[in-house]
């Protein structure tokens, strides 16, 4: 469905030229649910808006659907339904009205875009509001209405920019369902970048995006696989934090540490090495408490970009950034 | 939810060729900018406030000061009815670019940008869009006529109505033009102002052209807008300066210039 071939996308800022996307090859599938991780400005939304046609790739080719994405633009919009992580909606108009102009501008007949809003509607729980006008509309609702236009002409590429960010846990839910029921019915493809990791759990792949290139493509199994069997997490004092790591890094060849809070080490256990307990036991420092894990996709994340997805977050405090600098 | 029994679907939209696909596309949009005036009632009414201004108070005021010098022999208010009338439709025209830096800055003009129309299908929506809001308001304005002692016949009153309408496209289209660059509303407000204000004041709207001084003639001569006041004022009052082919072909070539500008920036990359 998507054939990404060595992509280059530069920008010319004031600052000189920055490259965005650093020769970035990716084959994504009919009917795949693919997830592109990264940090933020690792060259996400880039690659989006040149597979959605806004920008136009510096060099390399893109192809949807056997089609360029610079020489037939109009045949590879009326396949993508996108759903942008800002707002994109004409607020001075209904949700009934937004939904009617982007039937239209797709081509939709008059009975195909009465029946898909009624059916979408329903599915973002917004019929009952199909009239007011968007302005009047929560952040959530938005969303809503926007992910049900994406969905409205039968898109066989879904792209979704970081989609649910907003949304409480009951919508995001039925969205999934409805967005997995799509990819069956219409083998739907779907290409995602998300913050929740939890969602990108559930892609048939996932890319680790990172400055401009992939650094790491698999399903998230084998992603989590290669992090290692089991994550420590120890709660030590602050002040030894430092040498603890240097020990276990000089006497087991552990490395990948990180930490979240003060006095906090997380790091990944390497295979074929001795158990957990003997490793711990032998730290020349006092350590308060000792917790083991399966790996997630946001150890593969930092083991793969050295970068924290969740602390990457707008949300992450100062102390958080600062601590991190200091290991 | 109720969800109906769909068909594994491959394509179920039958596209239609590029062209008509297209025609549908600048109807579509055009249809948005109706709806959205008509919801802004409010706008259109207070729009029409200063060219009524200018029209009662500055053209009352200064009607006995200047008495039957002007060519046709009218009065001063009859004198600047066709240059507030275009006014109106180069005040309101621009503010289709505005609406554009607007969509920019909401957001909206992406779900435009990613739908399947071509660019040229955008720009001549807009236009189409903006220029039909300039007439409603120029036609507001115009039904006023039989106040300022102006009497026309069934085919003076089409031509001007014609009139207008062009002097509104080309307007929308150089607003349209100005906006592809611009990312914020206000900067484009400053960047219109500074613009649009020469061109209508050196477009002979409130003054005769004739017995200018030189610098002031040659700017009045270049002036775009100058052409469009002539033409209205020669359907409305029989009175013009240049010769009607002069200001029929100026204005033609000044629209055409501006909707070829204006789609030839949009079809550049844009930033969004």
């Amino acid at each position: 469905m998507i054939r990404i071939e060595n992509l280059k996308k530069e920008f010319v800022t004031p600052s000189g030229i920055r490259t965005a996307v650093k020769g970035l090859d990716l084959k994504v599938g009919t009917g795949e649910f693919f997830a592109l991780l990264g940090p933020n400005g690792a060259g996400k939304t880039t690659t989006i808006s040149i597979l959605a046609t806004i920008l136009k790739p510096t060099s390399g080719s893109v192809r949807v659907d056997d089609l360029d994405v610079e020489k037939e633009p109009h045949l590879v919009r009326q396949k993508i339904g996108i759903i942008f992580q800002d707002p994109s909606l004409d607020d001075r108009l209904s949700a009934l009205e937004n939904m009617e102009f982007h039937g239209r501008l797709y081509g939709m007949s008059r009975n195909q875009r009465r029946e898909r809003t009624e059916i979408l509607l329903h599915m973002v729980d917004l019929w009952n509001r199909k009239d007011d006008l968007v302005r009047s509309f929560s952040g959530g609702m938005r969303r809503r209405l926007e992910i049900a236009r994406g969905l409205m002409h039968y898109p066989r590429l879904l792209i979704l920019d970081e989609p649910t960010i907003g949304l409480d846990p009951k919508t995001r839910r039925v969205i999934w369902e409805y967005v997995h029921q799509s990819r069956k019915k219409w083998g739907m493809t779907v290409f995602l970048t998300t913050h929740y990791l939890e969602e990108a759990d559930s892609a048939d792949r996932v890319g680790v995006m990172d400055e401009g290139s992939l650094v790491a493509l698999d399903t998230p199994e084998k992603l989590k696989k290669m992090v290692g069997p089991e994550i420590v997490i120890l709660q030590t004092d602050p002040h030894s934090l430092e040498s603890v790591c240097q020990y276990l890094e000089n006497t087991f060849g552990i490395r990948d540490f990180h930490s979240e809070a003060p006095g906090e080490l997380t790091f990944p256990m390497p295979t074929g090495v001795e158990s957990v307990i003997n490793i711990v036991r032998s730290i020349p420092a006092s350590i308060r408490s000792m917790t083991i894990r399966t790996p997630d996709l946001d150890d593969v994340f930092i083991q793969m970009t050295g970068k924290n997805m969740v602390l990457n977050q707008e949300n992450a405090s100062p102390f958080h950034r600062v601590y991190r600098g200091k290991l | 939810m109720t969800e109906g029994v769909i068909k594994p679907l491959d394509s179920p939209i039958q596209l239609p060729a590029p062209i008509y696909r297209d025609l549908r596309a600048i109807y579509t949009l055009w249809l948005r900018d109706i709806i959205r005036l008509w919801r802004d009632k409010v706008r259109l009414v207070g729009s029409l406030i200063q060219p009524v201004l200018f029209l009662f108070i500055l053209g009352g005021g200064l009607k006995g000061r200047f008495s039957g010098g002007f060519s046709g022999g009218g009065n001063y208010q009859q004198f600047i009815f066709p240059g507030i009338l275009a006014m109106s439709i180069l005040f309101t025209a621009s503010f289709a670019g505005i609406a554009v830096v607007w969509d920019r800055e909401v957001g909206f003009l992406k779900e435009v940008l990613v739908a399947p129309l071509s660019r040229t299908a955008v720009v001549l929506g807009k236009v189409l869009g903006g220029s039909t809001n300039s007439l409603v308001q120029g036609l507001i304005l115009f039904s006023l006529y039989p106040f300022f002692g102006i009497h026309l016949n069934p085919a003076r009153f089409i031509l001007a109505v014609m009139t207008m309408f062009v002097i509104g496209l080309a307007q929308t289209a150089m607003g349209i033009a100005l906006s592809v660059r611009m990312s914020s509303s206000q900067g484009f407000m400053v960047l219109l102002n500074f613009i649009i204000l020469p061109l209508y004041f050196l477009s002979g709207a409130m003054f005769p052209l004739n017995g200018l001084p030189k610098w002031l003639s040659l700017a009045v001569i270049l002036d775009p807008v100058t052409y469009g006041v002539d033409l209205l004022r020669g359907i409305l009052l029989g009175a013009h300066h240049f010769s009607l082919l002069v200001d029929i072909l100026a204005l033609g070539a000044f629209g055409s210039i501006m909707i070829f500008l204006a789609v030839r920036l949009f079809n550049m990359e844009s930033p969004v």
